[in-house]
């Protein structure tokens, strides 16, 4: 019996143990489940736009709002300078980016919870899911974008002072998305593999990402900062890439390398961080739900 | 010859906190981490005890599984069967990874499909098409298998005219056919599934039984199939793993199984609790109860079908020359705690009869498709009219209820509301002008 047995040794396709090691990322394995990803991402874009009635305008109305509020409220009331551009433009480059990285974030950050039904009764690498959520978000944020777009446009035909740097765009644009979808969905990963244990969590994520955008030249531009604390916004990754984005698209604001490079640095770190910590918590998050 | 096995389980146990994941977590995890820096062993593995739900345990852990180990050859299809509670569940999760176990191993040998729930990630808002696809996808399909599976899914569940059209506006039959038929296509050597097939009426659930039996047959699939319905496990399956308290009781021959399973776990209800809890009882001057039994044609002891009777039998001694003696229970329903009926074996209340001394026996009789699915509660009553209790709210004695052949069991999605379930009559006839 037992050397027939042994014959097979070796011969499993699939080892199931309490824990895996530390870096077992199974990302290999991810890649097998893309047209599970491609589903889900169709499923989302195809539901969204299924249960309203003015469907894909929703994704105009909503920044279109914001920008009208902050020009408003941020620009003509509290006077706060916007690098010499038309404040329309200023504040949405600034809202469209920001929109992206905070949707992102707060869909994946509540993978767990929301999809602890599917998750209980079967079996794929639960990392598909926020990516999926990361990947149908570009869509919404490609909406935004080409509002965005259009606005600007209007204005150069129009003679303001805005100098878009097409070379810039080309490359700054997929740059500065991707760092930003990383950075999202890094965070998102953590906060998801935390808040499955401690619910408390959920009530900070709102709070700290609407802290965080202050923290982000969405409604001010760095130059505006004063010196001494200008390091403090200057450490937060996403500065850099609105920065870039507002360099190469209206002509103000700072393109720099190593800030991009930096930004790039602690997106990577932050991605990894959550793989793991999120691959840790995919093994036994049903028995904390 | 001596078949290959595909599925190699090793001592796999599985433990979980009980009570409320709280403030408490965050204290053991601390403890827990403490102990992993220094590289011992997580000092909590070491609490808790085996799952006996009935018993109050001392720890605040228990062991849903405790050294489960077995091995399942290619193209078996063994039954899984046990009280609830008894892991059957938790040992479905750890095989289809949507949990880890605690300690052991598991090795798997091809590609595995579980079906612990029919329609898995389904979306109302998408069509039937969308929905195969989709759900085809989370099951572990890739979409050449779904494309070339398409036709046979839609002709298996019957919605043709239906498949551009959002599922949220099937009927609830639509629904439960469609996503069975999206599993029942699955193309994987390991197929583990759980009592879905509770769902569906019954026309559909023996086609379905057909389907796996069909699959296992001719496809050389092994198949693994938890049930509380002993008669499809007995049609369908040809080995057994019978569970207690959370460790294999059994492992072997389907038909041996049934018959140790019948026989054994009617013998633990009886001996270890009723009796313990008979003997327990203070010593009355004029009544004794010798035994109780609950039975059924086929049954175990502990689930009984709804759709046949159940006969509740009493034997008891008279010690002494006695009036107004009433036997009987009262049936409570265990979710609600709601009484729903109470019997006396003597239901007029003015007869007031002597009874002599020696040993009797009653018996009262639960008509045939008189209750629904569920747990119920017996608690055994015996009295002197108007004088006094002698046994009231000292034996309790669970039953499950399963509705496997009698009135269809789901309304809708939902079981049927109410708990109990008596067929009744109607007549509908065309009234003329």
């Amino acid at each position: 019996m037992n050397s027939e047995k042994n014959q097979f040794a070796e011969d499993w396709d699939m080892v199931i143990e309490p824990r895996s090691s530390l870096f077992s990322l199974n990302l290999r394995e991810v890649w097998g489940y893309g047209y599970l990803l491609m589903m889900f991402v169709r499923r989302d874009l195809v539901s969204v736009y299924k249960q309203t009635i003015l469907g894909p305008l929703w994704f105009f109305i909503q920044p279109l709002l914001t920008t009208i509020t902050f020009t408003i409220i941020f620009g003509n009331i509290a006077k706060i300078s916007t690098d010499g551009l038309p404040q329309v433009l200023f504040y949405m480059s600034g809202i469209t980016l920001w929109n992206y990285f905070s949707d992102c974030l707060t869909n994946t950050s509540n993978t767990f919870t929301v999809n602890a039904s599917i998750f209980g009764k079967v079996y794929f690498p639960r990392l598909v899911m926020p990516l999926s959520r990361a990947i149908s978000g570009l869509a919404k944020f490609g909406v935004q974008f080409l509002l965005f777009v259009g606005f600007l446009v209007y204005y150069t035909l129009n003679g303001s002072n805005v100098h878009p740097d097409l070379p810039g765009i080309l490359w700054v644009t997929p740059v500065v998305v991707l760092i930003l979808a990383g950075l999202a969905l890094g965070l998102g990963l953590i906060l998801s593999a935390m808040t499955t244990k401690y619910r408390d969590l959920f009530f900070l994520i709102t709070f700290g990402i609407q802290l965080l955008m202050y923290a982000t030249p969405v409604i001010y531009p760095i130059s505006s900062m004063d010196e001494k604390y200008r390091w403090l916004i200057q450490a937060n990754p996403i500065s850099w890439l609105v920065e870039a984005f507002r360099h190469v698209y209206l002509g103000a604001g700072e393109l720099s390398l190593p800030g991009l490079a930096y930004s790039f640095g602690v997106m990577a770190l932050i991605l990894v961080f959550g793989i793991v910590v999120f691959n840790r918590v995919e093994k036994t998050f049903m028995d904390t739900v | 010859m001596i078949m290959r096995p595909v599925i190699n389980v090793e001592n796999i146990s599985k433990q979980y906190r009980l009570g409320l994941v709280g403030t408490g977590t965050l204290k053991d995890d601390l403890y827990r981490w403490w102990y992993r820096v220094q590289g011992k062993e997580d000092p909590l593995l070491k609490v808790g005890e085996v799952n006996d739900r009935s018993k109050k345990g001392t720890s605040d852990y228990v062991f849903a599984l405790k050294d489960v180990g077995f091995d399942v050859a290619q193209g078996e299809v063994l039954g899984i069967i046990g009280k609830n509670g008894a892991g059957k569940s938790t040992l479905l999760k750890v095989l289809s990874r949507t949990t880890s176990p605690s300690t052991g191993r598991i090795r798997i040998k091809g590609r595995v499909a579980s079906l612990l729930e029919v329609g898995t990630g389904f979306h109302p808002e998408l069509t039937g098409r969308e929905n195969i696809f989709l759900n085809g996808a989370i099951l572990g399909m890739t979409k050449h298998e779904i494309t070339r599976k398409f036709d046979e899914i839609v002709d298996f569940s019957g919605v043709e005219r239906y498949i551009d059209t959002p599922v949220k506006r099937y009927s609830s039959g639509m629904y439960v056919r469609l996503a069975f038929g999206v599993a029942a296509h699955l193309e994987s050597e390991i197929l583990i599934v759980d009592e879905v097939l509770a769902v569906g009426d019954i026309e559909f659930q023996k086609k379905s039984l057909g389907k796996m039996g069909e699959v296992s047959r001719q496809g050389g699939k092994t198949v693994l199939f938890v049930s509380h319905n002993m008669i499809s496990i007995g049609s369908l399956c040809n080995k057994l793993l019978v569970m207690k308290h959370g460790q294999v009781d059994f492992h072997g021959d389907v038909k041996e199984g049934l018959n140790y399973y019948i026989n054994h776990m009617q013998h633990v209800i009886e001996s270890s609790d009723l009796s313990e809890s008979l003997k327990s009882l203070p010593e009355d001057e004029y009544f004794e109860l010798l035994d109780f039994d609950l039975q059924q044609e086929q049954s175990d002891g502990v689930v009984f079908l709804s759709s046949r009777p159940i006969k509740v039998c009493y034997r008891y001694r008279i010690k002494k020359r006695i009036t107004g003696l009433r036997v009987g229970f009262d049936f409570i329903e265990q979710k609600s705690e709601m009484t729903l009926f109470t019997v006396f074996h003597d239901d007029s209340y003015k007869t007031i009869e002597p009874w002599q001394e020696g040993v009797y026996t009653s018996e009262a009789i639960i008509d045939a498709n008189l209750l629904r699915e569920g747990s119920f509660i017996i608690n055994i009553a015996v009295c002197i009219h108007n004088v006094r209790w002698i046994i009231n709210g000292q034996l309790k004695v669970p039953l499950e209820v399963r509705n496997i052949e009698g009135i269809t069991p789901i309304y809708g999605f939902e079981k049927r509301p109410g708990f109990l379930l008596p067929p009744i009559a109607w007549r509908n006839e065309p009234a003329g002008d």
